[in-house]
C-alpha cells in the first residue's frame, strides 16, 4: 500500500536550507574531520586548492617573523568556522553519521612524516627568533602558554564537534569536557597546567618566588572577578543552547526514525523485486515489512518477550514469517510476562503452526484475553480442519505439544474442529499470584 | 485519478442493485487497489461511483453523488475521516434531501486505539483494517449499507478492552456504559474471528440477534459517557 505518509522530510529542510539560498559564497572552514592542530592549515589549502603541506610551510616560515605564522593561525582558529556545522547529507546518511553506523573522524598517520619535519622547523624558527631577541624567560613562557591554549582550544573543537553529532543533553561539564575520556581530560589538564605555568614563569621573570606567586594569586584573582561577571552571561547563553538542542534533538530523532522506516521498505522493495517469480514469498515479506512499519508509525506494540501480549505478537510474527501466512493478533488486558505463563505461549506457538501447516487458508486469527485470574488464548482457522478421533494417537503434535503441556502446567486445552469447519484450540492457564499490576 | 471526484450528472435516487461507494483515501495506490478489487469481487454488489483524497473532495463528492456507503480512511488531510463526517452529517452546505445520509465504513491501517475509537465515535458504521480480503469488504459494504454494524477482530478487541474494567461511580448512566454480558459473549467471539453466522451458531440465537447486539453495541460504543472511552487508549499501554 502506499507509502505515502513515510515522507518525513522535517530534518531534511532544516539542513539543506542554508545551501538553497539563490547566492551563495565560498567561504573557508576549518577541516574538522581530521585536524592535527586546529584544522586551519588544511581548510585554508581546501579554500585555496593549494597542497596543505605548502600553507604549514609558510605558517612555519611566517614564524620566524616574530611569531608571526602563530598569531595569524590563532586568528584563523577563532575566525573561521568549523566545516561541520555546514555539512548536509542525504537523510539516511545523516540518521547513520548520528548512529555511528558510519566512519568518523580520520586520524591522518600519513601525515606524521611532514608533520615532524615541521615541527622540527617550527623549533628552529623559535630559536632563531630567540636567538637574534634574546628574551629568554618571558619568551619561554610565551610558548608555553601557547601551545597551552592550543590545547584548551583544540579541545572546544571536540566538544564542538561532538555537539553537533551526538544527541545527548547537555550540562557545564559536558561543554567543557564533551563525553570525556582520557584524551579530553589530559587536554583540558595538561592545557590548564601549562597556561599557570606560563604566567608563574613570567611572574618568576622579575625576581623572587614571591613575586611570581603574586603575580600568580592576582591573575587568579582577575579570571575569578571575570567569571562572576560574565558567569551568568554563560550560564543563560548555555540554558538558551540546550533548549534550541533540545528542539534539533527531536528533529533529528524524527528523521532518524523516517530514515530507518525507508532504509527498511528499500530492502523489502529490492527483496519482493528479486523475488518477483514467488507469490508466496512477496506476500510474506509484504507482510513482514508491513508489520514492522505499523507498529513503528502508529501502534507502537511490542514484539519482545515482556509482557503475554507483547511475546504472543512475537510469537505470531515468527510463524508468520516461517510459514508465509498472515496471523492477525488482538489482545484484551494485558499483564507482565512471568516464567509460569511461558507455557501457554509456546503452546499458542504450536497451534499457530499448526494452522499455518495444515489449515491452508493462509490466515489465522489469534485472541487472548488476560483478566484478573486467567490468561486465556484462542488461536483459529477457516480451513480444512480434522476428525480429532481420526487422529492416530503416535501423532503427538497436538496431544503433547498443546494439551499435556497445558494440563502439566495446571492449564487446560480444548480443540474444537471438525472436517471442514476449521480449528480452535482454546488455552486457559491460571496466572500466577496477583502481584503483577493488572490492566484488565 | 481524483477527477471522478468532480460532480457529474447522477440520478438523485439511488437505484436499487448494486451499493453505490465513495472511497476515500489519501493515497492514489490504494484507491485503485480498492477499486479494482471491487469491480472483481463486488461486480453486482458494489459500484464505486467516485473516489476522493481529501476532506474537502470527500464532502464534495458525497454531495455529488449521493452514495450509500463511503469508505473512509481514518487519516485524511484537512481534518482526518471524522471531519468528513462532521460535515457530511451536519451538514455544512451538503444538503441531504436527496435522499437518506451514506452510511461510513472506516478502512484504515492505522491500528492505533484512539482513532479508530474517534472515527466509530464520530459516525462510522463500522471499521476494518486495509489488509481486508476484497470478499469480506463487499459483505461488510453491503452490511453496512443495511444499516449494521461491521466489527472487525481488532475493533471487537479495542471494545472489549473499551468497556473493560469497573465504573466508580454511580451518576453515569448503566445501559450505556456496560456491556450485557451477551454483548460481551458476542464481541468475544467476533474478536476471536468467528462470522457472524457463526457466532448465532455458538450461541444458539438468531443471526438476526447478533446483528441486534452488534448494533447495540456501536450504539453504546457511540454515545457512552465513559471517560475511559476517551483515555484508554493510553492507560492500555501502561502496562
Amino acid at each position: 500500500m502506499g507509502w505515502g505518509p513515510l515522507t518525513w522530510d522535517a530534518g531534511r529542510d532544516m539542513t539543506t536550507a542554508p545551501t538553497d539560498a539563490p547566492y551563495t559564497y565560498r567561504r573557508a572552514t576549518r577541516d574538522t574531520e581530521a585536524p592535527i592542530i586546529g584544522g586551519v592549515a588544511a581548510g585554508l589549502a581546501r579554500h585555496l586548492g593549494l597542497p596543505v603541506l605548502w600553507v604549514r610551510v609558510a605558517f612555519v616560515g611566517a614564524t620566524a617573523l616574530s611569531g608571526l605564522g602563530v598569531a595569524l593561525y590563532a586568528g584563523w582558529w577563532l575566525l573561521l568556522p568549523a566545516d561541520t556545522a555546514f555539512e548536509t547529507g542525504t537523510p539516511g546518511a545523516e540518521s547513520a553519521t548520528r548512529g555511528g553506523r558510519r566512519p568518523g573522524v580520520r586520524r591522518r598517520l600519513g601525515d606524521v612524516g611532514p608533520l615532524i619535519v615541521l615541527a622540527t622547523l617550527g623549533l628552529g624558527a623559535i630559536l632563531l627568533v630567540q636567538a637574534t631577541l634574546g628574551q629568554g624567560a618571558v619568551f619561554w613562557s610565551i610558548v608555553i602558554g601557547v601551545v597551552g591554549i592550543g590545547l584548551l582550544w583544540r579541545q572546544a573543537d571536540e566538544v564542538q564537534r561532538e555537539r553537533w553529532i551526538t544527541t545527548g543533553r547537555m550540562n557545564p561539564a559536558r561543554l567543557v569536557f564533551g563525553s570525556g575520556g582520557w584524551a579530553a581530560y589530559a587536554r583540558v589538564s595538561v592545557g590548564v597546567a601549562l597556561v599557570v605555568a606560563a604566567l608563574f614563569i613570567i611572574g618568576l621573570d622579575g625576581g623572587s618566588l614571591q613575586e611570581a606567586r603574586l603575580a600568580l594569586l592576582a591573575g587568579g584573582l582577575g579570571v575569578a572577578g571575570l567569571l562572576f561577571v560574565v558567569g551568568p552571561w554563560v550560564f543563560r547563553l548555555s540554558t538558551d543552547l540546550s533548549a534550541e538542542r533540545a528542539e534539533r534533538i527531536r528533529t533529528q530523532e524524527r528523521a532518524d526514525v523516517a530514515a530507518h522506516l525507508h532504509d527498511s521498505v528499500l530492502q523489502t522493495l529490492a527483496l519482493i523485486q528479486k523475488s518477483a517469480q514467488d507469490p508466496a514469498t512477496v506476500a510474506r515479506l509484504a507482510r513482514a515489512q508491513e508489520r514492522d512499519l505499523r507498529s513503528w508509525l502508529y501502534a507502537g506494540e511490542a514484539t519482545d518477550d515482556r509482557s503475554v501480549a507483547s511475546a504472543l505478537r512475537g510469537a505470531a510474527a515468527e510463524v508468520e514469517d516461517s510459514h508465509g501466512v498472515s496471523v492477525d493478533v488482538v489482545a484484551v488486558g494485558d499483564c507482565a510476562m512471568h516464567e509460569t505463563l511461558r507455557p501457554i505461549i509456546a503452546a499458542a506457538r504450536e497451534a499457530m503452526t499448526n494452522a499455518a501447516k495444515h489449515a491452508g487458508t493462509g490466515r489465522v486469527d489469534v485472541y487472548a484475553e488476560v483478566d484478573d485470574r486467567t490468561v486465556s488464548v484462542f488461536v483459529r482457522d477457516r480451513g480444512v480442519g480434522f476428525d480429532p478421533e481420526a487422529v492416530p494417537e503416535d501423532r503427538m503434535g497436538v496431544r503433547n505439544s498443546i494439551v499435556d503441556r497445558m494440563t502439566r502446567h495446571g492449564g487446560n486445552a480444548e480443540v474444537r474442529t471438525a472436517p471442514d469447519e476449521g480449528t480452535e484450540v482454546r488455552l486457559r492457564l491460571p496466572r500466577p499470584e496477583h502481584t503483577h499490576q493488572e490492566t484488565s | 485519478m481524483t477527477d471522478d471526484a468532480t460532480p457529474s450528472v447522477q440520478p438523485a435516487t439511488p437505484v436499487p442493485g448494486p451499493v453505490r461507494v465513495v472511497v476515500v483515501d489519501d493515497h492514489a495506490m490504494f484507491r485503485s487497489g480498492v477499486r479494482s478489487e471491487l469491480t472483481t469481487a463486488g461486480a453486482g454488489q458494489v459500484e464505486v461511483v467516485a473516489e476522493a483524497a481529501d476532506v474537502d473532495e470527500a464532502v464534495a463528492a458525497i454531495a455529488a453523488h449521493h452514495p450509500e456507503v463511503v469508505l473512509l480512511d481514518v487519516h485524511l488531510p484537512g481534518g482526518g475521516g471524522v471531519e468528513v463526517m462532521r460535515r457530511t452529517i451536519h451538514g455544512t452546505g451538503a444538503p441531504s434531501q436527496h435522499g437518506p445520509q451514506p452510511q461510513f465504513l472506516a478502512l484504515s491501517v492505522s491500528d492505533a486505539a484512539e482513532d479508530v475509537i474517534g472515527t466509530i465515535r464520530g459516525g462510522a458504521r463500522g471499521y476494518v483494517t486495509k489488509t481486508i480480503t476484497g470478499p469480506e469488504l463487499v459483505s461488510a459494504i453491503r452490511r453496512v449499507a443495511d444499516g449494521d454494524a461491521v466489527f472487525s477482530p481488532r475493533l471487537a478487541g479495542f471494545v472489549l478492552d473499551a468497556f473493560a474494567g469497573t465504573i466508580e461511580v454511580a451518576a453515569v448512566d448503566e445501559d450505556l456504559d456496560r456491556l450485557t454480558e451477551r454483548e460481551r459473549e458476542v464481541m468475544r467471539l467476533i474478536a476471536r474471528g468467528y462470522a457472524y453466522k457463526e457466532v448465532a451458531k455458538e450461541l444458539f440465537i438468531s443471526i438476526k440477534t447478533v446483528e441486534t447486539h452488534m448494533s447495540s453495541v456501536l450504539r453504546k460504543l457511540q454515545l457512552s459517557s465513559r471517560h475511559e472511552l476517551t483515555r484508554w487508549a493510553s492507560d492500555r499501554r501502561l502496562l
